[in-house]
């Protein structure tokens, strides 16, 4: 049933939250990194995205949430997967292609769906589910459930006609639903500043009549703290809100990206923010978490991500009769 | 029994299902105050209020988007797009999403959604407002499309539409919205995938769904009197498509002639001639012919609209050639 209360502050966690916090950055960037390895491995196909240094930006958020509000997000999705608790084995089985994973295998990196915990898909079309989260957002405000919708997007979808479509209707229908873009910078290889007349994405919201305000995506307790106290107000029903956080990709837009469009300066100096890094470094000096702690989370996490890998590498291809299953849904309530 | 319009039978239709289920709402421009512009949905906002019947800003992707999310949270939305012209705006929307998602997410989410668009010329609407491209989605995996002919079609394949867990694509012609027939009344429905025999002979099959039912049924009274007896199938839905009582029908009559308002060229008539060959081959007399749209944008003026548009004279003149 729907949890009403009130997430915590950010200055109400308590060291296991805290840690629980980095647990999850270092677990996204762990499974990644192993996803990488496989995908060199050529044991992962397709399109592989890294969220890469954008790690914050999904824990914090998704943190802050109940663990029933739902979640549309982009096709650099596994580091919101993961945040929002779908087990790391299944989502690696989903990126083996094994009928095991999360979309039985039919989805892939990108299309990752966990509709039991409310995670509502990753979408490769650039722009095209910010109109479902309205949709499931007018949903939740019928039904009267207390549910509200992040959808998360990046600074690549801002130039899109369905992002203005939907923070319209959002707007005037008073939706329930808090818009999240991930502004790192590059939309694929193109800088920002090369294609958009407004790169502070945030004023945007205000032609729309919108609440929006910049976060800084490298730092987990902001984003925490600016989701937490934002879907307050989306769940009282004061309408939608816009989030934009300031962000950075460590890596290239997919595996396939040599990253020719921008310096190596550029990126190194976004590692000095890096969110795991600098959080770990905080929990440290407020005597949060000691090194032996910091080395058991490493152990735990190395175990988790190995077993994913084996489980993903044991559990068997869809069968070839499974081609044509849920073309059409069979069954209405 | 009563005599109905088939606009009528459509808001008949809808009104039951808004009485029937809390959770269809409708969205779309102008079908509010407005009254829809082609007045199909007249009414029902006094009715329902708001809160049911709601009208949206001019933005058909965000609007078909916010029903098939609806859908994903529970509710059974129906989405007015005024014409099918229109929903390429939402094309992204139809293709990429609400036909894809029960696939892609492995059977995880289900769409039940229905879009009505208007379809088809003859009221000199010109080219932005005129075309017939049922077959586009007829194309496309994991969508149904239903194409009504009379109003009882329109009352039986919408209820049945409304049971759908699946998205519906509705296209009604424009020209037929204020034809008159015999609905039935109650829980009547007509099954997807059940083409109908609407007049049975035994020289040759004419073929059409929606408008085009509507001259190829003058053409048969007009090969009559040549004395030619035409068959006439009316498809009711493309997708599923009911090949059975196609290839039925060119069996015993072993000659076809497929019509409809769209384009020839990558037509939905060449996907029926390709599964006549594919079915009944060896019961061919001649090749199926195809009566369609001009290869043209519609145009303005009356004389060339009409010229664009396949004709009774020119459906009649097809199957004469085939004897």
């Amino acid at each position: 049933m729907t949890q009403l209360a009130d997430k915590p502050t950010a200055k109400e966690l308590d060291s296991s939250q805290l840690i629980g916090l980095l647990r999850q950055m270092m677990l996204i960037r762990r499974f990644e990194e192993k996803a990488a390895e496989m995908y060199a491995k050529q044991r992962i196909a397709g399109f592989l995205h890294l969220y890469n240094g954008e790690e914050a930006v999904a824990v914090g958020a998704i943190s802050a949430l109940n663990s029933d509000d739902h979640i549309f997000t982009h096709y650099r999705d596994h580091g919101h997967a993961l945040a929002r608790g779908i087990e790391p084995r299944r989502i690696m089985a989903e990126l083996f292609g094994r009928e095991t994973g999360v979309s039985r295998g039919k989805g892939g990196s990108m299309h990752l769906f966990d509709v039991e915990r409310s995670f509502m898909g990753g979408y490769a079309i650039v722009g095209g589910h910010l109109p479902l989260a309205c949709g499931m957002a007018l949903a939740n405000q019928r039904l009267g459930n207390g549910r509200i919708v992040l959808c998360i997007f990046g600074d690549g979808a801002v130039n899109e006609g369905e992002f203005h479509e939907s923070l319209n209707l959002a707007a005037v229908w008073k939706l329930p639903v808090l818009f999240l873009c991930e502004n790192n910078f590059y939309g694929m290889g193109t800088d920002i500043r090369r294609v958009s007349a407004v790169i502070e994405i945030y004023k945007r919201a205000a032609a729309y009549a919108m609440p929006a305000e910049q976060v800084d995506g490298m730092n987990v307790l902001e984003m925490y703290q600016a989701v937490q106290r934002v879907a307050q107000g989306v769940r009282a029903g004061n309408g939608p809100a816009f989030l934009e956080a300031i962000c950075f990709r460590f890596r290239g837009h997919s595996m396939a990206d040599p990253e020719f469009y921008r310096r190596k300066e550029e990126t190194e100096r976004w590692r000095e923010l890096d969110p795991i890094t600098t959080f770990h470094r905080k929990l440290e000096q407020d005597g949060v978490i000691d090194e032996p702690a910091f080395q058991s989370l490493q152990a735990e996490i190395e175990e988790i991500v190995n077993e994913a890998v084996q489980f993903a590498a044991e559990s068997p291809e869809p069968p070839p009769e499974a081609l044509y299953d849920d073309v059409y849904a069979q069954e209405r309530d | 029994m009563a005599e109905i319009a088939f606009r009528e039978a459509l808001r008949q239709t809808m009104r039951e299902a808004l009485l029937a289920d809390d959770r269809v709402v409708m969205i779309g421009e102008d079908i509010g105050a407005y009254g829809g512009s082609y007045a199909v949905t007249k009414g029902l906002l006094e009715e329902f209020g708001p809160e049911r019947i709601m009208d949206s800003p001019i933005s058909e992707s965000v609007v078909v988007g916010c029903g098939i999310g609806a859908a994903m949270g529970g509710l059974r939305p129906m989405i007015e797009l005024m014409t099918i012209n229109f929903s390429l705006l939402a094309f992204d929307q139809i293709v990429n999403n609400a036909a894809k998602l029960s696939y892609m997410s492995g059977g995880q989410i289900s769409v039940p959604m229905i879009i009505r668009m208007a379809s088809g010329a003859g009221s000199q609407l010109a080219a932005q407002h005129s075309h017939s491209l049922e077959g586009w989605y007829a194309h496309i995996p994991g969508i149904k499309v239903a194409v009504p002919y009379s109003p009882r079609d329109a009352r039986g394949l919408l209820r049945t539409a409304f049971s759908e867990p699946n998205p519906v694509i509705f296209i009604e012609h424009t020209a037929l919205y204020a034809r008159k027939g015999e609905v039935p009344d109650g829980d009547y429905t007509i099954p997807f995938g059940q083409a109908e025999v609407l007049r049975e002979g035994s020289d040759v099959t004419l073929i059409g769904y929606s408008g085009s039912v509507h001259q190829a049924s003058q053409a048969a009274e007009l090969l009559a009197e040549s004395g030619c007896h035409a068959e006439l199938l009316n498809l009711r839905t493309l997708r599923p498509l009911d090949v059975e009582a196609i290839i039925t029908s060119v069996r015993k009559t072993h000659r076809a002639v497929v019509v409809e308002d769209d384009w020839k060229f990558g037509g939905f008539a060449g996907e029926i001639a390709a599964i006549i060959m594919e079915g009944a081959f060896d019961n061919l007399d001649a090749p199926v012919a195809r009566v369609c749209g001009a290869d043209v944008p519609i145009p303005y003026a009356k004389a060339l609209e009409q010229a664009a548009l396949p004709s009774a004279q020119q459906i009649a003149d097809a199957a004469l050639e085939l004897m």
